[in-house]
Parts: structure tokens; C-alpha cells; sequence
């Protein structure tokens, strides 16, 4: 009941784009995480695969990198984790993985403690970092293999061939690291997360120095895992990358998560464009006949915008211009504008 | 126990070994020959015998141990340090294995090297000098205990340093000079009291010791102390390596 009333008195505000615009961006952080209808039901749907509560990171440099991160990833999802340089990302990953340690908070990955069950909890991971840190004179196959035997999985040459020949490396096998290009290197470094058959993959910026083509080959193999039931987790400088592949897109920046949402909410909402309107003449209201256009009247009284849906069939632009033309306000110019994820995730990480 | 996890490690270690064989193998045998040649043949004629045993047998057990200690720091430091530096131990941090086991891995390819180096050079020593081996199973002893203990030493060193530096600076302004001093080329008791007081601070002097007794029964200390410092060494060595993966010393912070 509560809940129905609290939607109702936001609903301008959930669904409109100027929020983008003009909020401020510690105001409207709310909006973003007020379960909307779907969140709660898809929750009860998946349950989570890896569970983030109250997980901070200060580290011997007196440097926090992480403050209270609250999240939860659902099986079998797509998740990108968005956010500017230095924003935590890599950190997160990094104590979810066992590659640093937390200094306050809970992580549980497949139900177990990411501490006192560390062995039931890392087998289920396989680790994609950034930077390109393989061995040089190992062949590709043997660096492979070797992560296999590292957790503790019993040989099995068919499957480390199958993912090498997924990822256009069986060729390659034979190859010691060093000669391999950069392109190659990254795949390596997949198949080696791969190689022990994980159910959560974390991509850390799969994509980073990547050419265009790499990068959708890259994507199609990152879907192709999610067909095969791994849940990825992957951070992004590009939005774009966010947008082709998330299911839910989170954001993060200095150390917290200022936004988590289902991609097709959020681009829901940047479906949305706005129309401005400049007047010839300023006027005090707007007309009791525009009311069904939700018009919204500038301070000064010099500018009406109008917010429509690009998806839905009509947009209503037409009938709008009609209308106002008979109730004789006249504009000199027009703009129309969209807000972008970039928009968005721009005014979330600039500081208030 | 991810016995599995072990035995990759382990693995992966020798596999360096056999891939850089003229720099693991080859140059420590080299150069013991060339300490053969110069203290051995050369100087050693003019000595004839420390301790009722010809000079040039006499080094044999301290030329050995000065490989094997030299040996077990180097590998196991450089096994520990090349990850951390290449940036590769993500993969070691994020596995499910144990710190246990991976000191496990690191430590025992790195001792099973500098046994092998100690055997090839007591077989290259055979070639200089007649050697008779009194108590092989106490020489097996010494041997296995000093290349576990050094090398747990240079997985502690590997791990502390940040740079290459650092990595190079204790066993070359340490453990060298150390061992120099501990009685690898002369008795202990040929020195004058004051130096030989001093020198018993020496941790060397009771490995080289205790060592050289299984080959001639002669000893600078007594075989008991010997096997007690080592093995104080040993726990000790254990005690940082447990703090180091508990604190994630240079590892996870």
C-alpha cells in the first residue's frame, strides 16, 4: 500500500528525463534504487549467486577504495560494473576473488564464505584481470592446463581443447606466450579462467585496448557463455559495452554503489526525449487545454518542454503543435534532446 | 589438501628448472669446480691436512652447502618474486588452495632443485677427490634439511622484496659472506679463540659442521647442536611464512 502511494507521488519523477538534467544527483540516487514492479519479482526469481554486504577496503596506504558496498548478483546474469578510474572496481573484484583482503564486510559467492569457505568459494570463479599478466616462455597450452591443476580440477584435454578452439586459439596451442599478439594474449588469459570450468567468470575491462572487431568477437563469446549458464561479471570504462551486453548495469564511484538497475529499465528511460520550445511570449501558465501533454513551464515563463517516448508509436509531437497553435502560443525555436547512459552515469560520478 | 594444485605448481617450478638448465645446473656446477681448482688443487697442495683428512676432501662438504644454501634462496625467492613482479600471482591468490600448499609447491621445487645441485656436485667433487661418506642417511639428513630450510628463507625474501634489488641483496651481502665465514673452506678451530667465539654466532658454522661430521665424523660443534640450530631455523623460518599468509603481507594489501 505504502509502496503504491510512494510510486505514485514519483511517478513524474521516475519517469521523467529531466531528473538527468537538473537534480542533483545525491537527490535523485533514491529514484534509481526505489524497487520499481519488476525489481522485486525478478529477485525472487534468481537468487543470488554472489552476495556483497557491507564490504569496505582501506589499504596499508591509508587509501579507502571501497565504503560499504552493498550487492547482490543473480544467477546466470550479465552484470557491468561501471565507473570512472580509480573508482573501486578493480578492488571489489579483487576481495571477491581472494586477491586482497576485506577489511570490514561479508562476501558470499555461491552461498559460501568468501573466508572461511575460501576453496568451496574460489572453485566457483574464474578471473579475467586487466592488465595482461601471463607467463612468456609457457605454451598456451601448458599455461592452461596448469590453471586447471591449480584448482584442483582432474585433467581433461578434450574441454581445454574445446576452449581453445572456442576462442580461435587451438592453432596457438603449441605457442610459447611471448610470441602470441596482444588480442591473442587476452583470449589466453580467458581460456585460463575458463579452464576449470567456473560458474561465475569476472571480465576486469575485457576490452580495454581492444580493436573494434576483437571486441564484438570478444562479445559474442562472453553471450555464448551466458547461453552455457556461467553468470558474468564485467567492469567497463565503455558504455557502450554496458548497453550491448548487461542485463543489469551498476555504478560505481569513490568506493560506493550510487546506482544498480536492469539495463532494460534504464534504457526505458532513455528512450525518453524532451522538446524544448523558446516562446515569442512569455505566459503565466500553461493552458487547462495542453494539461494531457504534461507540459512543463520554465520559471521565467519563456520556455515549455515536453517529454515523449521515441519507442511509442505516436509521440504525439503533431497534435501538440496543433494544439498550441490554437491556443495561440507561438515559439521562435525549437531543440529536442535524449538523455544517453552516458549522461547519466557523467552527472552520477561528478562530485555534488 | 588440493594435491592437484600442488603438484601444478611444483611442476611448473621445475619445468623452469629444465627450461633454464644452464643456468640452474650447469653454471653452480662450474663455478664449485673452479672453487675445486683454485682452493682444492692449487692452494690446497700446500696444505696437507686439516683435521687428519686432506685439504682438498676437507672442502668438499662446505663446497656443497655453500651451493645448496646459495641455491635454495635463489630459486625459491625468484620462484615467489617473478610472479609477484609479472603480475601472475592473481592466478595463485585466487585458487582454492591453501597457503600451506602453495608454500608446499614453491618450496619443495625449489629444494628438490638445490638437492639435485648438491648431489651433481658431490658426484663432480668424486672426480676431484676420493669420498668417503661415513653416515650417508645423516648427510641424506643435513642435505634435505638445509635445502627445505633455504629455500623456506628465500620464499620469505621473494615475498618481501619490491624490487630486483632487494631480491639480490640478502643472499649477496647475508647468506654469502656468511657462509664464506661458517667454515666452508677451513676448521673452525685453525682460527684464534676471540674470532672462533665470534664465529660460533654464525648460523652457517653449524649446518657446515654437522654436515662435514657425516662424511669424516669430524665436527667443529657437536652433531646435536647442529641439527638443533638447523631445525630452530627451520620453525623459525616457518613462523614468518605462517604470519606472512596470515597478515597477506605484500601479498593482499
Amino acid at each position: 500500500m505504502f509502496q503504491a502511494i510512494a510510486q505514485s507521488a514519483l511517478r513524474p519523477y521516475l519517469s521523467g528525463p529531466l531528473l538527468f538534467f537538473r537534480a542533483d544527483p545525491s537527490k535523485f540516487r533514491l529514484d534509481f534504487i526505489l524497487p520499481g514492479p519488476a525489481t522485486p519479482i525478478i529477485k525472487l526469481a534468481m537468487s543470488p549467486v554472489i552476495s556483497v554486504a557491507n564490504l569496505s577496503k582501506t589499504y596499508n596506504s591509508g587509501f579507502t577504495a571501497l565504503k560499504g558496498i552493498n550487492l547482490e548478483i543473480s544467477r546466470g546474469e550479465i552484470f557491468a560494473l561501471l565507473g570512472p578510474n580509480g573508482a573501486g572496481k578493480t578492488t571489489l573484484i579483487s576481495i571477491i576473488c581472494g586477491i586482497a583482503n576485506p577489511s570490514q564486510g561479508k562476501v558470499s559467492v555461491g552461498g559460501h564464505d568468501i573466508v572461511e569457505s575460501y576453496r568451496a568459494a574460489r572453485s566457483l570463479i574464474g578471473l579475467v584481470p586487466q592488465e595482461l599478466h601471463t607467463d612468456a616462455f609457457e605454451t598456451v597450452w601448458a599455461t592452461v592446463s596448469f590453471s586447471r591443476g591449480l584448482f584442483g580440477k582432474p585433467k581433461n584435454p578434450a574441454y581445454i581443447e574445446k576452449v581453445l578452439k572456442d576462442l580461435s586459439l587451438w592453432d596457438k596451442k603449441d605457442s610459447k606466450i611471448v610470441t602470441l599478439s596482444g588480442g591473442m594474449k587476452r583470449r589466453v588469459m580467458i581460456a585460463k579462467a575458463l579452464s576449470h570450468e567456473p560458474q561465475i567468470l569476472f571480465l576486469d575491462e575485457p576490452t580495454a585496448g581492444v580493436d573494434v572487431e576483437l571486441r564484438k568477437g570478444m562479445w559474442e563469446v562472453v553471450r555464448g557463455l551466458q547461453t552455457s549458464g556461467v553468470t558474468i561479471i564485467l567492469t567497463t570504462h565503455y558504455i557502450e559495452e554496458a548497453e550491448e551486453m548487461a542485463d543489469r548495469i551498476g555504478v560505481i564511484n569513490k568506493g560506493e554503489i550510487i546506482l544498480v538497475e536492469e539495463k532494460a529499465r534504464l534504457m526505458q528511460k532513455l528512450g525518453k526525449k524532451q522538446l524544448k520550445l523558446h516562446l515569442q511570449g512569455r505566459i503565466d501558465a500553461v493552458p487547462p487545454k495542453l494539461a494531457a501533454y504534461n507540459l512543463e513551464l520554465s520559471g521565467d515563463g519563456n520556455e515549455l518542454t515536453y517529454n515523449y517516448d521515441t519507442k511509442g508509436e505516436l509521440t504525439g509531437i503533431t497534435s501538440l503543435l496543433g494544439d498550441l497553435r490554437n491556443a495561440g502560443i507561438r515559439f521562435y525555436d525549437l531543440d529536442t534532446n535524449q538523455s544517453s547512459l552516458e549522461d547519466i552515469f557523467v552527472s552520477l560520478v561528478r562530485a555534488p | 589438501m588440493n594435491f592437484r594444485a600442488i603438484r601444478a605448481i611444483y611442476r611448473f617450478e621445475m619445468a623452469r628448472t629444465w627450461r633454464t638448465l644452464l643456468q640452474s645446473i650447469v653454471s653452480p656446477v662450474v663455478s664449485t669446480s673452479l672453487y675445486f681448482v683454485v682452493f682444492g688443487a692449487a692452494i690446497g697442495s700446500r696444505i696437507t691436512q686439516v683435521e687428519g683428512v686432506s685439504y682438498g676432501t676437507f672442502i668438499v662438504p662446505g663446497l656443497v652447502m655453500l651451493s645448496v644454501l646459495t641455491q635454495s634462496i635463489a630459486n625459491a625467492s625468484f620462484g615467489i618474486y617473478f610472479p609477484k613482479f609479472v603480475g601472475t600471482i592473481y592466478e595463485i591468490l585466487s585458487a582454492p588452495i591453501s597457503y600451506f600448499e602453495i608454500v608446499l609447491g614453491y618450496v619443495g621445487a625449489a629444494a628438490t632443485k638445490s638437492i639435485i645441485l648438491g648431489l651433481i656436485i658431490l658426484a663432480t667433487a668424486g672426480l676431484f677427490v676420493p669420498l668417503h661418506i661415513h653416515h650417508p642417511l645423516w648427510m641424506l639428513t643435513f642435505l634435505v634439511l638445509t635445502a627445505v630450510t633455504f629455500s623456506l628463507f628465500g620464499f620469505i625474501i621473494g615475498i618481501w622484496a619490491d624490487g630486483f634489488e632487494k631480491l639480490q641483496m640478502i643472499p649477496m651481502l647475508v647468506v654469502t659472506p656468511l657462509t664464506f665465514l661458517g667454515g666452508s673452506f677451513y676448521s673452525v678451530n685453525m682460527l684464534p679463540s676471540g674470532w672462533r667465539t665470534i664465529t660460533l654466532l654464525n648460523p652457517v658454522v653449524y649446518l657446515i659442521s654437522g654436515f662435514r661430521w657425516s662424511f669424516y665424523e669430524i665436527a667443529d660443534v657437536s652433531v646435536g647442536l647442529s641439527v638443533g640450530m638447523t631445525v630452530s631455523f627451520l620453525v623459525g623460518c616457518m613462523i614468518i611464512v605462517w604470519w606472512i599468509f596470515k597478515t597477506g603481507y605484500r601479498l593482499k594489501n
